[in-house]
């Protein structure tokens, strides 16, 4: 079964088209890594697919609902991990998780034990009633991780998670992921930059640039089509190797609060 | 301009029939109050957490109550208004208030700026009950700011008639609302925080001076009484003052009606702004 199936989505902002005709699909219980290149169109899809962005065109089914004509049900199909931080640091870990909680409908004789359980794994529960302000980047990012498994997602988004977390922390949240992969079905879709990562970690890949997707398939089938030792050369060859430019304010902006660990 | 329009309501009445694994589904009605709730205590912790944020808030009245009420208190004695101090006091309370919450509208470009904002905007629930959680949170706030300084205003020597102190708080709370729903429409918005203090100086300094909150507002040159009539803020001060020392312009039921429908205005169009928010 498909768990995500996206059939010639378009976003448009004015006459800049950002997502082009994209069609794509993700089997339940997959790990997807979807690739490219700076201002590629990554972060757009992932809006559109989490029904921040309606498509100028085309549709976007999650867990078979129409993000567009069920879009209650679909986010209740789905967690999320931005690519910038998305934690109120002015609470505490366990206020952010109760909040999510509650927004999300779970009831409370169930989320009591599950946001122990989710704190435990990501091993922040003795830090639960610590305001996230004094959170490190690699403990927010694993707070929004428990955050996003809360509501038992079918599929969870992480959008460049291990941007700016040490290779310990990039280790430890792989294998939980891969974990909870494994043992509950969890579909995963994630963007990086990181193509070893992509390659270790993707069960299929697709590669996006400029609004297109130019290439999908498995990492080892990547590497044959291209004839490239290493997914890295792989996506080199196919997206080309000069530096793209960012343009957009968002970008800039997110650079700061990165910079500056928020 | 490509502008998206978020989650018409007929679609989510439809999606009503749909069925979803009852794990993932909780009992809706209880789900918008719970979630109104939540947002609402989340405003208020944060105030409670951010003692700096009390105190700063709470300087400005406390000079201008001071400084007014003690450097003008014998001239306004002299010109036969009685105390400037019971006239004052009303006007500092109904300051509070306006700018707490108005203030509290910058809150959401915070949210915007560090992220927060796009939790609650993936989250399965509507976006009115999320602008309406929040500014009743905000609402909660400027109130109870508006409560601490009318208790200092007792210390300095306000003397009001205490069977009015009822009326007075549903003033209070009236403008609350209006202002905590104008901040949000403003907020709503605007994408940066610098952007934010320098209209509330232009739209909202303006409203302060012009209301009444200061001087009596009778006896004023045409153009400036048509100014003070068409200020909302007017209306609320005249309420709070009319029930605290009994001095007010025009009926509590003129200044009630007018509060209350400014404040629903503001709340429909700050959540048709929130609505069209884009993450």
């Amino acid at each position: 079964m498909n768990i995500i199936e996206v059939k010639d989505a378009t976003k448009k902002f004015g006459d800049f088209t950002a997502v082009n005709n994209i069609t794509f699909s993700v089997k339940q219980g997959e790990n997807f890594a979807f690739l490219g290149p700076n201002g590629a169109g990554k972060t757009t899809s992932i809006k559109m697919l989490t029904t921040l962005l309606e498509p100028t065109s085309g549709s976007v089914v999650l867990n078979g609902f129409d993000v567009i004509k069920y879009p209650d049900e679909a986010r209740h199909s789905f967690g999320i991990v931005f690519q910038d931080p998305s934690v109120d640091t002015e609470m505490t870990a366990y206020e952010n998780m109760e909040l999510h909680a509650v927004m999300y409908a779970v009831p409370k004789s169930v989320y009591k034990p599950r946001i122990q359980e989710l704190l435990e794994l990501v091993d922040l529960w003795d830090r639960k009633d610590s305001l996230v302000k004094d959170f490190s980047g690699g403990m927010k990012r694993r707070l929004e991780i428990a955050r996003g498994l809360l509501h038992h997602p079918k599929v969870l988004f992480l959008d460049e998670p291990t941007l700016g977390l040490d290779p310990q922390t990039r280790n430890h949240m792989w294998s939980y992921i891969k974990n909870l992969n494994q043992k509950e079905g969890l579909t995963v879709f994630f963007t990086t930059h990181y193509m070893e990562e992509a390659d270790k970690n993707a069960d299929r890949v697709a590669i996006i640039d400029q609004g297109v997707i130019v290439a999908s398939g498995t990492p080892a089938e990547l590497k044959e089509s291209t004839k490239s030792a290493t997914l890295e050369d792989a996506f080199l060859e196919l997206t080309g190797k000069h530096i793209r430019e960012e343009s957009t304010g968002m970008d800039a902006k997110r650079l700061t609060n990165r910079m500056w660990g928020r | 301009m490509g502008q998206v329009v978020f989650l018409s309501f007929p679609r989510r009445r439809e999606s009503r029939y749909l069925k979803l694994d009852s794990r993932l589904r909780g009992n809706d009605k209880y789900n918008k109050m719970s979630t109104i709730y939540i947002l609402w205590l989340r405003q208020l912790k944060r105030y409670v957490r951010s003692k700096q944020r009390m105190f700063a808030s709470l300087a400005q009245p406390l000079l201008f109550l001071f400084a007014f009420g003690f450097g003008f208190g014998s001239t306004f004695a002299k010109a036969g208004e009685g105390s400037y101090i019971q006239f004052l006091a009303p006007g500092i309370i109904a300051m509070t208030v306006m700018f707490t919450a108005v203030f509290s509208g910058i809150e959401i470009i915070w949210d915007k700026q560090f992220g927060f904002l796009k939790e609650t905007l993936v989250a399965p629930v509507s976006r009115f009950n999320i602008m309406l959680g929040r500014t009743l949170g905000g609402t909660t706030v400027a109130f109870i700011q508006g409560i601490i300084v009318l208790l200092i205003t007792l210390l300095a020597g306000f003397k009001p008639a205490l069977s009015g102190v009822p009326l007075a708080i549903v003033f209070m709370f009236l403008l609350a609302l209006f202002f905590t729903a104008f901040g949000t429409m403003i907020a709503s918005k605007l994408d940066d925080m610098q952007s934010f203090p320098l209209i509330i100086n232009f739209l909202v300094m303006p409203l302060f001076f012009l209301s009444g909150a200061l001087f009596p507002i009778v006896g004023l040159p045409t153009v400036f009484n048509i100014i003070v009539h068409a200020n909302p803020l007017s209306y609320a001060v005249d309420g709070i003052r009319g029930a605290l020392i009994g001095q007010h312009v025009f009926s509590f039921g003129l200044d009630a009606l007018i509060l209350f429908v400014i404040a629903f205005v503001c709340l429909y169009i700050g959540a048709e702004f929130f609505k069209r928010i884009q993450a």
